[in-house]
């Protein structure tokens, strides 16, 4: 008998080094439903999001151009199943350049940047590939420099399926403040970490002109129907 | 071939900017037949509700779908409408209810729940989903009338703590 493979990469609820979830993990177990019922029922319906074409360049918001290194950010979205996901919604948010999030609530200690606003959104297309072309985020304390995030890119998707809905973030290979951050260390496997760094990709980078960027690549991978569903852990 | 899944992590405090857009709590407009309102508190393990812009939550089923995030008072609105009774995989009837995903600074991955209606006594009883929850519970999943509004609390630990179900 083959033996199972893990397929839950997901952090646990509680991971007290991330003292937000203390209070807010469940402590009861969660209810398993037969598996043919929630792992394979549809996910949202999304359609109501409003998508334009242009909104996945978020260096052309506005009049200027924003401060920072401009990079492309670009991928497939597959699910664990080896299958491209097509036609799905990918929304990003990000810091500007300074580690600001435009967001009302953001505590404003860092510079805005009036021509850029760090939101953006596309639809994979016929084999699952999606294109931002985007600023790099900026690392930024936390409350009371308690916790100095490395710099990401939060991302939405829906996928399918109920259990292919996911919110993430999307790291950038090489930075130091990725094995001190709570919030990507409460991954327990390092397969799953490495799954949300971004890698440069030299060859794909632009190079002599001024509104040349640097290439990442990240492929998302959702849940798909083959996968068990997630476990009480 | 199995790849390996993206993992989750927390929606974080400061998506507002990105995720909302005008109309986004609304799965139906607000003056269309059958459209309801259900309201709630989202509500941490000392009691305290998540208010903005700390609580986000996605509603949906068959092809209604919306987003709410919590206001100052930690409270949520959307505006549905009962779905029809659907049937299950194993042949039965599911009452009405919608799906309900939690997100919030603190969860690094999203919650899953369900809301049922306060007038669907029968079809709640024989609930095949209902039914795999322990019953002293089952009541902590039927949202309350409150006025014109229907109330549907979701606590996220604690003794009266929510439902929550593996996916």
């Amino acid at each position: 008998m083959a033996v199972a493979e893990r397929q839950d990469f997901n952090p646990p609820y509680l991971h007290p080094a991330y003292e937000a979830t203390v209070r807010r993990a469940p402590s009861k177990r969660l209810i398993e439903v037969p598996r043919g019922w929630f792992h394979h029922a549809t996910g949202p319906v999304w359609g109501r999001v409003p998508v334009r074409p242009t909104d996945n360049d978020l260096t052309k918001q506005h009049a200027g151009r924003p401060v920072g290194q401009t990079i492309t950010l670009s991928g497939r979205v597959l699910d664990s199943d080896g299958r491209a996901v097509p036609n799905t919604l990918i929304e990003i948010w990000q810091t500007n350049a300074s580690g600001a999030y435009l967001d009302p609530a953001d505590p404003g200690f860092m510079s805005l940047d009036p021509n850029f606003t760090g939101a953006g959104r596309t639809i994979t297309d016929s084999e699952g590939r999606y294109h931002f072309r985007t600023i790099k985020p900026a690392a930024y304390p936390g409350d009371l420099g308690a916790l100095f995030r490395p710099a990401h890119i939060h991302t939405s998707l829906f996928g399918a399926l109920l259990g292919s809905r996911l919110i993430t973030q999307c790291y950038f290979e090489g930075d130091p403040l990725q094995d001190r951050d709570p919030i990507l260390q409460s991954i327990p496997d390092p397969r799953g970490i490495e799954r949300l760094l971004a890698r440069f990709n030299s060859a794909a980078t632009e190079v002599g002109d001024v509104d040349s960027a640097l290439a990442y690549n990240w492929d998302i991978v959702l849940r798909g129907p083959a996968a068990t569903p997630m476990e009480n852990d | 071939m199995s790849e390996i899944q993206s993992p989750s992590q927390t929606i974080g405090p400061l998506y507002g900017f990105a995720l909302m857009f005008e109309g986004s709590h609304e799965a139906v407009p607000p003056d269309s037949p059958g459209a309801v309102r259900i309201e709630g508190l989202i509500i941490d393990g000392d009691g305290v509700p998540l208010s903005w812009p700390e609580g986000f939550i996605e509603v949906w089923e068959g092809d209604q779908w919306a987003r709410a995030r919590t206001d100052v008072d930690g409270r949520y609105s959307v505006v549905v409408r009962k779905p029809e009774p659907a049937p299950t995989p194993d042949g039965t009837v599911a009452a009405p209810h919608l799906n309900v995903t939690v997100f919030a600074r603190g969860l690094l991955k999203q919650l899953l729940t369900r809301v049922y209606f306060p007038d669907e006594t029968a079809a709640n009883a024989a609930d095949p989903i209902l039914e795999l929850v322990p019953p002293g519970d089952r009541d902590l999943l039927i949202a309350k009338p409150e006025g014109e509004v229907l109330r549907f609390d979701i606590r996220l630990q604690g003794e009266d703590e929510t439902p929550f179900f593996a996916f």
